[in-house]
C-alpha cells in the first residue's frame, strides 16, 4: 500500500498544490488501489479510469501553469454515490431499472465537484433508490465493510463508506433520507454529514423522498468532511428547497475546533436514545465520548425529546408516500428498463411487467405501503398524523436548542451487524435509523464522528451531534475538537485500526 | 385481525404498476401488516390541534426570470429511450384488447 492513499483530502491538496506530488499520480495511486482491493469490498458500481485522470491531468496543468486551484481540494479523488447524476458516465441507483442509463445532464453536486476540480473516480453502490441501511438491497450485489467483510457497510451509502474506509478513496458523496450518510459512517469508523435540508442542492439528485433528501460529505476526518461540505453547499436556483443563504462557515468552524477548547458550548445528550436495543459497547462508547466532550470544557445536560420515539414510525410512513410518487416517473417509456414489449402488451402492461421486473423487493414494499398510506380511508391516521409528528419532532427540537448549543446520541444502536442478518426482517433493518431519522423530518444539521471501537467486538461506533439548521458550523466544531481528543487519547486516528486489505486477492 | 388483507395488497400492487406475483404477495402480505402495525403508533400523539409539517424548510413560490435558457436536444432526450422512432419515443399501444 503506497502511502499516499493513507493522507487526508487536506494532506493530498496540500502536496498537489505544492507540486510535491501530481494529482495524476495521486489518482492513478488510488486507481490501483481499487483494482486492488475492490473485488472483496465492492464499493464501485462503476470506475471511470479515463474520467478521472483527465481530470487529474487538467489540474496538473493548471498548476504547472501558474494557475491557482480551482479549490482547496483541487486534484483529490472522491467516490460519488449512484444516485447523483453524472453526464456521459452510468448511474444505475442501484437498481436494474437504471441498468446502462447514462445521463444526459450532471447533477449540481456533481458540476460543482468538477468546477472544484475534485477528480471523480467512479460510482459507489447503495441500496436500489437509496432504501435501506445496509446496502443489500442494492441489485448488484452487497458491500462489504472494510472492518469484517462479513459485515454490512451500513446504508444505503455503502459504497461511499467503504471506499473511503478501504482507501480507494479520499472523500466521498452519500445522500441522506433517514440516515445513509450517518449510519454507514458510523459502522465504517468514518465521517459523515447531513447537512441542513436545503444546504445542498438536489437538482440530478435521483429522489427518494424530496422533502428529506440531502446529499453531504463523507471522510476520513472532521475537516476534510468541511472541505467537501464547502464545494458542493450552496444556493441553487434549479432546486426549489435550495436555501438562499450564505453557506455556514463549516470549514473555519473545524480548524476552531480542532484547537480543543469546548468551553461555553452546551451539549444536550438525549434522554430517549438508549436503553433497550442500544448494543453495551455502544453505549459504553457514546459515554466515553460524553465524559471527553466534558473534559474538554463542554457542560453537558440530560435534555428529553419524547416525541423523538415517534420519528421511525412517521418516517416509514412520509419515506414511502413520497417515493410511491416519486417512483412513478419510472414508467418504461423515456428512459430506463423495458420489458414485454412485444406487440402483445399494452403500455399499461409493459409499464407493471417492467416495474415488478425492474425494482426490488424493498422498493416495491416502500411503494405499496406509501400507496396504502396515501389512500382514502387511510390517508388522516397514516400520512396525516405523520405529519403532526413531523410538527412534534420540530417542536422537540427548537424546545432542546434554547438550552443547548448541540444535541448528542449514539449515531445507531448497534455495531455493523452480519450480511444477511436482517434481509428478512424489515422492521429489523429499520431499526438501524431509529437516532438519525429526527434530523430528517425536521430539516436540521447532524453528523457522526467515530467515537471508537465497541469493546465487545471490536467494531466503529459513531457519536451522533445535531445542530439547528442552518448551524452546520456547530457541528463541525464540536465534531473536530472530540475527533482531535479521542485520537490524541487512542495515539492515532481510529481508521488506521482498520484490518489491512492488501494482497488477500 | 390483520392491518391489510391479501386481497388489499394484490389492489395496491395494481394501483402501483406492479405486476407482483402470488408467491410476492404471500410474502408482502405479512410484511406490511407487521409495518403497518408498527407505524400506526403515529396516532398516539397526533392530536387534532397539532398542525401537519409537510416540509421542514417553510416553502414559498420561486419565479425565475421569463428568459430561455437552453434544455436538453432532442438526440439527447432521446438518448436514453428503451425505444425511438422518427425522433419520438416510440411507445406500446396505449389501448388494451377489449378497448
Amino acid at each position: 500500500m503506497t502511502e499516499l492513499i493513507k493522507l487526508t483530502a487536506a494532506e493530498l491538496a496540500e502536496k498537489i498544490h505544492a507540486r510535491e506530488v501530481s494529482a495524476v499520480e495521486v489518482t492513478q495511486a488510488h486507481l490501483d488501489r481499487i483494482a486492488e482491493v475492490d473485488d472483496h469490498i465492492h464499493a464501485f458500481l462503476h470506475v471511470d479510469t479515463e474520467g478521472a485522470l483527465a481530470a487529474a491531468k487538467a489540474v496538473d496543468e493548471g498548476i504547472a501553469g501558474g494557475k491557482a486551484p480551482a479549490s482547496p481540494l483541487a486534484g483529490v479523488p472522491l467516490a460519488l454515490k449512484d444516485v447523483l447524476t453524472t453526464e456521459g458516465v452510468p448511474t444505475t441507483c442501484g437498481s436494474k431499472t437504471l441498468e446502462g442509463w447514462i445521463p444526459p445532464y450532471d447533477a449540481t453536486v456533481t458540476r460543482k465537484l468538477r468546477e472544484a476540480g475534485v477528480v471523480i473516480l467512479g460510482k459507489t453502490n447503495m441500496d436500489e433508490f437509496a432504501m435501506g441501511s445496509s446496502t443489500e438491497n442494492s441489485a448488484y450485489g452487497p458491500t462489504h465493510n472494510p472492518w469484517d467483510h462479513a459485515r454490512i457497510p451500513g446504508g444505503s451509502g455503502g459504497g461511499s463508506s467503504a471506499s473511503i474506509a478501504a482507501f480507494e478513496a479520499a472523500i466521498a458523496i452519500g445522500t441522506d433520507t433517514g440516515g445513509s450518510i450517518r449510519q454507514p459512517g458510523s459502522v465504517t469508523g468514518t465521517v459523515g454529514v447531513k447537512p441542513t435540508y436545503g444546504g445542498v442542492s438536489r437538482y440530478g439528485l435521483v429522489a427518494f423522498s424530496s422533502s428529506l433528501d440531502q446529499a453531504g460529505p463523507c471522510a476520513r476526518t472532521v475537516l476534510d468532511a468541511a472541505l467537501l461540505h464547502e464545494v458542493i453547499a450552496g444556493y441553487d436556483p434549479r432546486d426549489s428547497t435550495s436555501i438562499d443563504a450564505p453557506v455556514p462557515p463549516v470549514v473555519a468552524a473545524a480548524r476552531q475546533g480542532a484547537n480543543g477548547d469546548l468551553s461555553g458550548v452546551k451539549v444536550g445528550v438525549v434522554k430517549e436514545f438508549g436503553g433497550d436495543g442500544y448494543q453495551p459497547g455502544v453505549e459504553r462508547s457514546f459515554q466515553a465520548a460524553v465524559e471527553q466532550l466534558r473534559a474538554l470544557g463542554a457542560e453537558v445536560v440530560e435534555v428529553s425529546c419524547p416525541n423523538f420515539v415517534y420519528a421511525l414510525p412517521a418516517y416509514y410512513l412520509i419515506a414511502p408516500s413520497e417515493c410511491s410518487s416519486n417512483l412513478a416517473r419510472f414508467d418504461a417509456m423515456r428512459y430506463g428498463l423495458r420489458v414485454a414489449d412485444d406487440g402483445t402488451h399494452s403500455a399499461e402492461e409493459v409499464m407493471s411487467l417492467t416495474r415488478e421486473k425492474g425494482f426490488g423487493a424493498e422498493v416495491k414494499r416502500r411503494i405499496m405501503l406509501g400507496t396504502y398510506a396515501l389512500s382514502s380511508g387511510y390517508y388522516d391516521a397514516y400520512y396525516g398524523s405523520a405529519q403532526k409528528v413531523r410538527t412534534l419532532i420540530t417542536r422537540d427540537f427548537a424546545a432542546a436548542f434554547e438550552k443547548v448549543d448541540v444535541l448528542v446520541s449514539p449515531t445507531t444502536p448497534t455495531t455493523a451487524f452480519k450480511i444477511g442478518e436482517r434481509v428478512d426482517d424489515p422492521m429489523a433493518m429499520y431499526l438501524a435509523d431509529l437516532c438519525t431519522i429526527p434530523s430528517n423530518l425536521a430539516g436540521n444539521a447532524a453528523m457522526s464522528v467515530p467515537s471508537g471501537l465497541s469493546d465487545e467486538d471490536g467494531l466503529p461506533v459513531g457519536l451522533q451531534i445535531m445542530a439547528p439548521a442552518l448551524a452546520d458550523d456547530r457541528l463541525y466544531r464540536v465534531g473536530a475538537a472530540y475527533e482531535a481528543a479521542r485520537d490524541a487519547a487512542a495515539g492515532g486516528a481510529l481508521i488506521h485500526k482498520v484490518p489491512e486489505l492488501g494482497g488477500t486477492k | 385481525m390483520p392491518n391489510i388483507s391479501r386481497d388489499e395488497v394484490a389492489h395496491l400492487a395494481k394501483l402501483a404498476r406492479l405486476a407482483v406475483t402470488d408467491d410476492e404477495l404471500d410474502v408482502f402480505a405479512g410484511q406490511l401488516d407487521q409495518i403497518l402495525d408498527s407505524v400506526a403508533k403515529v396516532s398516539e400523539v397526533a392530536a387534532a390541534d397539532v398542525p401537519p409539517t409537510s416540509h421542514a424548510v417553510p416553502l414559498t413560490n420561486v419565479f425565475r426570470q421569463d428568459v430561455v435558457v437552453p434544455g436538453l436536444t432532442q438526440q439527447q432526450a432521446l438518448a436514453g429511450a428503451p425505444s425511438a422512432e422518427d425522433g419520438r419515443f416510440r411507445v406500446p399501444r396505449i389501448l388494451g384488447e377489449e378497448q
